[in-house]
């Protein structure tokens, strides 16, 4: 059914489709709304059979869920920007429990600086942390997204995090097509865990690992990912049998047949890259676009497969490795190795600075240096900055 | 082990658990604590009650430390009570997740039960446990006190008492271990939340101690035991000595055993036989400097304060009686 909802709202009432036992989560700018809708669902009774957990802090948060997942309960987190960083060493450990819990983080640069607006750097440092990753491009796909979190985090074992940009997403208004509670139990069985703490069967969850097995153990979680390419793929198409959409998979092309440049990217900025790639096509230019929808596992093939007739990619990224430059560009760059294509990376909307179509027409029309492009910056008060020694 | 030593020399219903011959072994021989390691004993006590008390419903949450390390070292596993370590600051937290998943399932027969040494809990959980606390969250939380970071290699902890040796409070002829430090009151902390139950219980009085753990198991809410577990290792005495040294703790006042209810306090232990602190003090060698040539003129007199305040303000000796 058709609805017009704020962005947090209508992620709000995915998460419920999804009838998660324990949501538990803490404050932060700009996850706020999707707590307060959950809790007021909770409250209203519309949720049921949900324990919803005001928490003191994000390694509460997020440890609260890891206990009742591994209780056996289906369980959910949201979070942004610092509040991620405060649960990391709990991010890790959900994944390393293999406890199938899923996340929402509103994207949001890390400061110093402080900073609330949209960036991507909170989830590149989640990157390594043996999650899966979703990044949604619109309201429409963050809603269906969770969906699927749940069905995949729960078939793969892997906890999952879906990414939802700051405020661009999570305080727009948009319509959605919110599915049905019967579409969606369809879908979504009840959770049914692997291993759960029960007197029935007591059983030692979190043991240390010595040298003498720990490798395996690292290395089974990677092969794990590896081969949850294929479900994330298939659910992908599940998907849209069930619902019509196409949400979820792999990476996302757009007017990518017959194009000889192709602009990579992640979240909600592919759409103003999809305006400007329809501009520049119909001055007569060969111009598509290619949405990475699940970042972990990294889909190589999938990617490869998108880009191998292409001349030139463009990565578009909201992230930067401080001293060493683009990551994603980097990922790309790995998964085409071997391939004639010229490279350009390009870092965008770091803290919120906005990015526009002519912002992002000249860059891609700009004969490219082999440098890292910063979209919009101040090149004046870089170089003040710079001539005054830093 | 002998009936005595365990402090079960009882019959019938005055028998602890632990010296019955079906006792619940929830954390069994052959783990890696060291000899004589006061906070395997505790742990073994606390939880053996609550098994017996609850028929083995009960799920355990351990925080990181030499509890986890010496029990869980894969492939072995000394538990047998479902059990579960995620990580060092987060067991309360963790906890209370499991009995929200609970509540939610309809399991809320089992009980949950989080543990972890004196870092762990008082330290750097501080903030999963008052969030737990302040929740009145459905747990029971057991702090096996140790008075340092025994795991790590004995450095000072919130609740070193004072004048300590630790790796981290090294006395040297000019600084006398950990001065002016008095150590975090936790249970003063719990009570101030108002939750259900605290108690400080003590591997010295393990009748007392299963006694303080069937109350906090009869009781739904947040709940907190304090237990002095002292370590042969990290203090330094014989590993036989450890029950006669947590005793010396309670017999001399620096280790009140008492419950409080909603903040406040209902009960205490008597001293049957009060001691100096002194002679506590010269059991462990974490105390040696202060009795040398160079000992500090003050040392022992606070420290005989700290017990006399403890005496008075519990009433530990010939007043209230444990209700």
């Amino acid at each position: 059914m058709l609805h017009q909802l704020e962005g947090s709202q209508a992620i709000a009432r995915s998460v419920a489709l999804c009838r998660p036992n324990v949501v538990s989560a803490y404050p932060i700018s700009p996850q706020t709304h999707i707590l307060e809708g959950l809790e007021g669902l909770v409250r209203s009774g519309k949720l049921e059979s949900c324990e919803y957990m005001n928490v003191e802090s994000e390694i509460g948060a997020i440890s609260v869920a890891l206990g009742a997942e591994s209780a056996g309960a289906r369980s959910y987190t949201a979070t942004s920007s610092q509040g991620l960083l405060h649960m990391m060493e709990v991010v890790y450990n959900v994944s390393g429990l293999e406890l199938p819990l899923v996340m929402t983080l509103g994207n949001r640069a890390v400061g110093a600086p402080i900073n609330i607006w949209n960036d991507h750097s909170d989830a590149m440092a989640a990157r390594d942390a043996g999650w899966l990753m979703f990044f949604a491009e619109t309201n429409q796909e963050a809603v269906d997204l969770h969906i699927l979190a749940f069905r995949i985090a729960e078939e793969t074992q892997c906890p999952v995090i879906v990414n939802v940009d700051g405020f661009i997403l999570t305080h727009a208004y948009e319509q959605v097509d919110l599915p049905s509670q019967d579409q969606v139990d369809e879908f979504l069985p009840p959770y049914k865990p692997n291993t759960s703490l029960t007197v029935d069967n007591p059983m030692a969850i979190g043991a240390m690992v010595p040298p003498e097995y720990f490798m395996e153990v690292k290395h089974l979680a990677h092969r794990k990912q590896e081969q949850a390419l294929e479900a994330i793929e298939n659910l992908g198409n599940d998907f849209y049998n069930k619902f019509g959409r196409n949400s979820g998979g792999l990476v996302h092309g757009y007017a990518i047949q017959e194009a000889e440049t192709v602009v990579v990217t992640m979240g909600s900025v592919a759409g103003t890259i999809k305006d400007v790639v329809d501009e520049l096509n119909r001055e007569g230019m060969k111009f598509g676009e290619l949405s990475i929808c699940c970042y972990r596992p990294f889909p190589v093939s999938a990617i490869v497969s998108a880009l191998k007739n292409a001349r030139k990619v463009i990565v578009v990224e909201k992230s930067l490795a401080i001293g060493l430059g683009g990551i994603l560009s980097r990922e790309i760059e790995l998964a085409l190795n071997g391939l004639d294509v010229q490279m350009v990376s390009v870092v965008a909307g770091l803290g919120g600075r906005n990015i526009t179509k002519a912002m992002l027409k000249e860059c891609f029309l700009k004969k490219s240096s082999g440098e890292v492009t910063f979209l919009g910056l101040d090149e004046k008060l870089v170089n003040s900055n710079i001539g005054s020694g830093l | 082990m002998s009936n005595y030593t365990i402090g079960g020399g009882f019959s019938g219903e005055n028998a602890t658990v632990q010296s019955a011959h079906d006792r619940p072994n929830t954390i069994t021989s052959g783990h890696k604590a060291c000899q004589g390691c006061g906070e395997a004993l505790g742990a073994r006590c606390v939880l053996d009650a609550a098994y017996r008390l609850t028929g083995g419903k009960i799920v355990v949450v351990t925080a990181t430390g030499c509890l986890e390390v010496f029990s869980s070292v894969y492939p072995e596993n000394s538990w047998n009570v479902p059990w579960i370590h995620s990580l060092f600051g987060n067991a309360p937290a963790v906890a209370s997740g499991v009995a929200a998943a609970f509540r939610r399932l309809g399991k809320e027969d089992v009980r949950v039960i989080a543990q972890g040494g004196d870092g762990a809990i008082a330290d750097i959980s501080m903030g999963c446990l008052s969030g737990m606390f302040e929740r009145n969250d459905d747990v029971l939380c057991v702090c096996y006190d140790n008075q340092a970071y025994m795991n790590t290699g004995v450095q000072r902890s919130g609740v070193t008492p004072s004048f300590a040796r630790t790796a981290t409070t090294l006395p040297n002829g000019v600084y006398f271990g950990n001065e002016e430090r008095t150590g975090k009151n936790v249970p003063k902390i719990a009570m101030a939340h108002g939750i259900p139950y605290v108690a400080m219980g003590s591997v010295g009085n393990i009748r007392d101690l299963e006694q303080k753990v069937v109350r906090a198991m009869g009781i739904r809410g947040a709940r907190y035991i304090h237990v002095h577990v002292p370590c042969p290792l990290g203090w330094g005495y014989p590993t036989s000595e450890t029950i006669r040294v947590a005793r010396l703790a309670i017999r001399c006042g620096l280790f009140p055993l008492f419950e409080a209810e909603n903040g406040k306090v209902v009960g205490s232990t008597p001293i049957e036989d009060q001691v100096p602190v002194e002679d506590y003090l010269r059991t462990q060698r974490r105390f040696a400097h202060l009795f040398g040539k160079n000992a500090p003129v003050n040392a022992l007199e606070s420290l005989q304060n700290m017990a006399n305040e403890n005496i008075d303000e519990y009433r530990l000796v010939g007043g209230l009686a444990h209700e």
